[in-house]
């Protein structure tokens, strides 16, 4: 073959991570994405996913420093690596994006969901609510003789195994935050 | 110095600022404030034109033709409206572009007000970037950062939406400040991964350059520092078609264009080279075609501003992110340094190999002596032309293809063509936008008759301001580039792709005040054509050329780059249906 050795895809050198191993797994990444907090820019980044058909699982933004007009914003995606790769660099090309962060590479990372449960229900039922309740560390937030709404944060996990085990229980209606995030340490 | 001043008379003081010499427009009632700062001064020349996608096409050409950001001034609604067209091709074709568009009174939007339009909304995907301006304290620094970030990093167009009270009241005016912006795109390529590109440069048997559009956006520096690496190392060099004139046409090592409709000699280097030096293009489909057959044997080495273009289609093996000329520079510097190695006795042999695929002279087709062929009539343009200061624009079909085939470009910025987006009606109004920024040049659109008649409404434009642009219509009475996919996908089956009821395009030109000819007799083709230029005004000349003939050679949709059709002959049954699909 050729008299050049270069091994495809081994090294990595640049600051843009673009010497990709590319493969067809999907992978689940948490994005963190910080912008000028100006009007559209929510527009922007989730004109982009749809406009590319891009995968979003979920997404939170809110304003993050006020004086210096940032807002940030966490979003899951899924997708290939070579898919992901793509999606921060079009993140990244956006003019009101400052920074775009790959919680999910440069991790470990603390991910954070809130969520509010409306389970309505009598007797036994009732009881086995409030019981799990107190296992999961949900907070009870309203009641009235046959509802309780609870109040959860944790990991988006944790949300689900609390969903599935209050369907069954009178799960009436969910509310969920969608993810916050950083990365651990200093 | 900081200065008060409505927010109208802003508008033109920055772009004065700016270095603003032509703006291309259309008024309409929420700009009129600003139309009336434009009509007090005389330092920036304002161009009427026809039609709003017009003054944007226009603005395409003069950005293209001399390096600078053009500018477009229209109204609110259906003004703005017009425009997308036109941004959305300089975003795909990186042009930068300033739009402003004049917007309905703050306190009215929403309301669905007379010609309200949700222009930062309806613009958000087609522009880099867009700014609707809410207060007039904001506007001078808006309107800088506007120009800012269409002209850095890789270039693009933005819009700026002025609400009509915006424009009235008054405001503080503040100069640029170059450094305000956040958006400073790095322009230095990585030293590590240069080196690695020199390395692989040193002992690679057979190496070639792609070139693309990137190369002529960085600058006139790019092209010389492009041309010096080319003559100095002996590798053969291919481009885009929005990158050609970045290396001479006469140069030795010049392939000609790659891609769909692109030279033997170009596809087949790309396909069996062993190193491809991507510098400033986008591995575009047209120009791939099937993806996992292009150039299946090549470490391939990609120079780019933008981050998401390298990995995007095809993995790169060497990614550099930075501005061509930057890089360029720095790869020359580092080759020399190590002492200016390429492995020449391979490359010798690999440019025999290019000769021999030369030799086939792909672009070779059947002349006649009673019907003017498209290529002959695009050959002789060449001849009569090429020692003039000439400036090329083209609509989009047949016609493109084969003046990007048979016309050949020595320098950068001579050559504007809708590339990205494939905008029909892109030609006329660009080349009425080149020669405003060069009015002693010979500017020519090559043109389709369909093409033509989408914006043919841009001859007022060009006789008001005594533009003598040439449109060379290559006549075939067909969507000629529809015609041939109908040809050889759809089975012949011609579904509306005549031009039917054609006007009679000089009787047309003469109703505008200007001056037509018709040719069809290959006899009578040179004196045409030099009647045409040494005419001392906008001419439409309508070139009637023979009306079935199809572009070659040519990568079929789904086909790689060694399976090209070259001829009729090789046409039969060749597209399969998998192919059918794809556009
Ligand atoms: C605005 C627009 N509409 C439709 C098309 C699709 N299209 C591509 S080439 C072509 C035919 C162009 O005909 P003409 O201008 O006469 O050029 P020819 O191919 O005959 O040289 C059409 C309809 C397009 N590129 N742009
Ligand atoms: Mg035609």
């Amino acid at each position: 073959m050729s008299a050049l050795h270069i091994k495809k895809g081994s090294t990595k050198h640049s600051a843009y991570n673009l010497r990709p191993n590319f493969s067809d797994v999907q992978e689940q990444h948490t994005l963190a994405v910080v912008v000028e907090n100006e009007p559209g820019v929510l527009a922007r980044v989730i004109g982009l996913f749809s406009g590319r058909g891009y995968n979003i699982e979920s997404l939170t933004v809110a304003e993050v420093d006020h004086t210096g007009h940032l807002s940030r914003i966490t979003v899951v995606t899924t997708g290939t690596p070579q898919v992901i790769e793509q999606i921060k660099a079009q993140l990244g090309r956006i003019v009101s994006v400052h920074e775009v962060h790959d919680l999910t590479v440069e991790g470990p990372s603390v991910e954070r969901e809130l969520a509010i449960f409306k389970v309505v229900g009598d007797g036994e039922k009732r009881v086995e609510a409030l019981r799990l309740a107190d296992i999961f560390r949900a907070n009870v937030v309203d009641s009235t003789l046959n509802s309780f709404i609870f109040e959860i944060t944790g990991a988006p996990d944790k949300i689900d195994a609390f969903a599935d085990l209050m369907r069954p229980l009178g799960l009436a209606e969910v509310a969920r935050t969608g993810v916050a995030a950083l990365l651990r340490g200093a | 110095m900081t200065r008060e001043m409505t927010g109208a008379k802003m508008v033109v003081e920055a772009l004065k600022e700016q270095g603003v010499d032509t703006i291309f427009g259309y008024p309409g009632g929420a700009v009129l404030p600003i139309y009336d700062e434009v009509f007090q001064q005389n330092d920036i020349r304002h161009i009427l034109v026809r039609h709003e996608q017009g003054a944007v096409h226009a603005a395409e050409g003069y950005a293209r033709s001399t390096g600078k950001p053009g500018v477009v001034l229209v109204t609110s609604g259906p003004g703005a409206t017009n425009a997308v067209t036109g941004l959305t091709d300089a975003l795909l074709d990186s042009i930068p572009l300033v739009v402003l568009t004049g917007q309905v009174p703050t306190f009215m939007i929403g309301s669905d007000a007379f010609q309200e339009a949700d222009t930062v909304g309806i613009t958000r995907p087609c522009t880099k970037h867009n700014w609707l301006v809410k207060d007039t304290d904001q506007l001078a620094a808006t309107l800088h950062e506007g120009f800012h970030v269409a002209t850095s990093g890789r270039p693009g167009p933005v819009l700026i939406d002025i609400p009509k009270d915006v424009q009235f009241a008054t405001g503080t005016y503040e100069p640029a400040k170059p450094t305000a912006s956040h958006y400073q795109p790095a322009v230095k390529g990585d030293m590590e991964e240069i080196t690695e590109l020199v390395a692989a440069l040193e002992v690679a048997e057979r190496p070639v350059f792609y070139t693309g559009g990137g190369v002529i956006n960085s600058g006139p520096a790019a092209s010389q520092l492009l041309r010096e690496l080319v003559e100095a190392t002996g590798i053969p060099i291919t481009s885009t078609l929005m990158g050609l004139g970045a290396y001479p046409a006469s140069g030795k090592n010049w392939l000609g264009m790659l891609g769909m409709h692109g030279l033997y000699e170009a596809n087949l280097a790309m396909h069996d080279c062993d190193l491809m030096i991507n510098i400033g293009a986008r591995f575009d489909d047209r120009i791939t075609g099937r993806l996992d057959a292009f150039s299946p044997n090549s470490i391939k080495a990609h120079i780019d501003i933008d981050p998401s273009s390298i990995n995007k289609v095809i993995k790169a093996d060497i990614p550099i992110v930075g501005d061509v000329a930057h890089v360029l520079e720095d790869i020359l510097k580092v080759w020399k340094a190590r002492g200016r190695k390429v492995n020449r006795e391979a490359i010798a042999k690999w440019q025999e190999q290019v000769s021999e695929w030369r030799k086939v002279n792909c672009l070779a087709f059947a002349a006649d002596e009673k019907t003017i062929k498209p290529q002959y009539a695009l050959q002789r343009l060449e001849e009569l032309t090429k020692k003039h200061d000439r400036y090329i624009t083209t609509e989009v079909g047949q016609h493109q293809m084969w003046a990007a085939q048979y016309l050949n470009f020595e320098d950068p910025n001579r050559w504007m063509t809708s590339g990205g987006l494939g905008t029909m009606g892109y030609g006329f109004p660009a080349s009425i936008g080149v020669q405003m920024a060069h009015p002693d040049a010979l500017v020519i659109n090559v043109a389709g008759e369909a093409s033509w008649l989408m914006n043919m409404q841009e001859m007022g434009t060009a006789v008001q301001y005594r533009l003598p642009v040439k449109q060379f219509i290559l006549n075939n009475e067909r969507l000629g580039m529809v015609r041939q996919w109908q040809e050889l996908l759809h089975g012949e089956r011609y579904s509306h792709s005549w031009s039917e009821a054609l006007p009679d395009f000089v009787k047309l030109a003469e109703a505008f005040g200007a001056k037509g000819i018709i040719c069809k007799d290959p006899k009578d083709l040179d004196d045409a054509i030099i009647e045409m230029i040494e005419y001392e005004g906008p001419v439409i000349f309508d070139c009637l050329v023979e009306k079935h003939e199809n572009c070659f050679p040519m990568i079929p949709s789904g086909k790689a780059h060694n399976e090209m059709l070259m001829g009729e002959a090789d046409t039969q049954g060749v597209i399969q249906s998998t192919g059918a699909v794809l556009v």
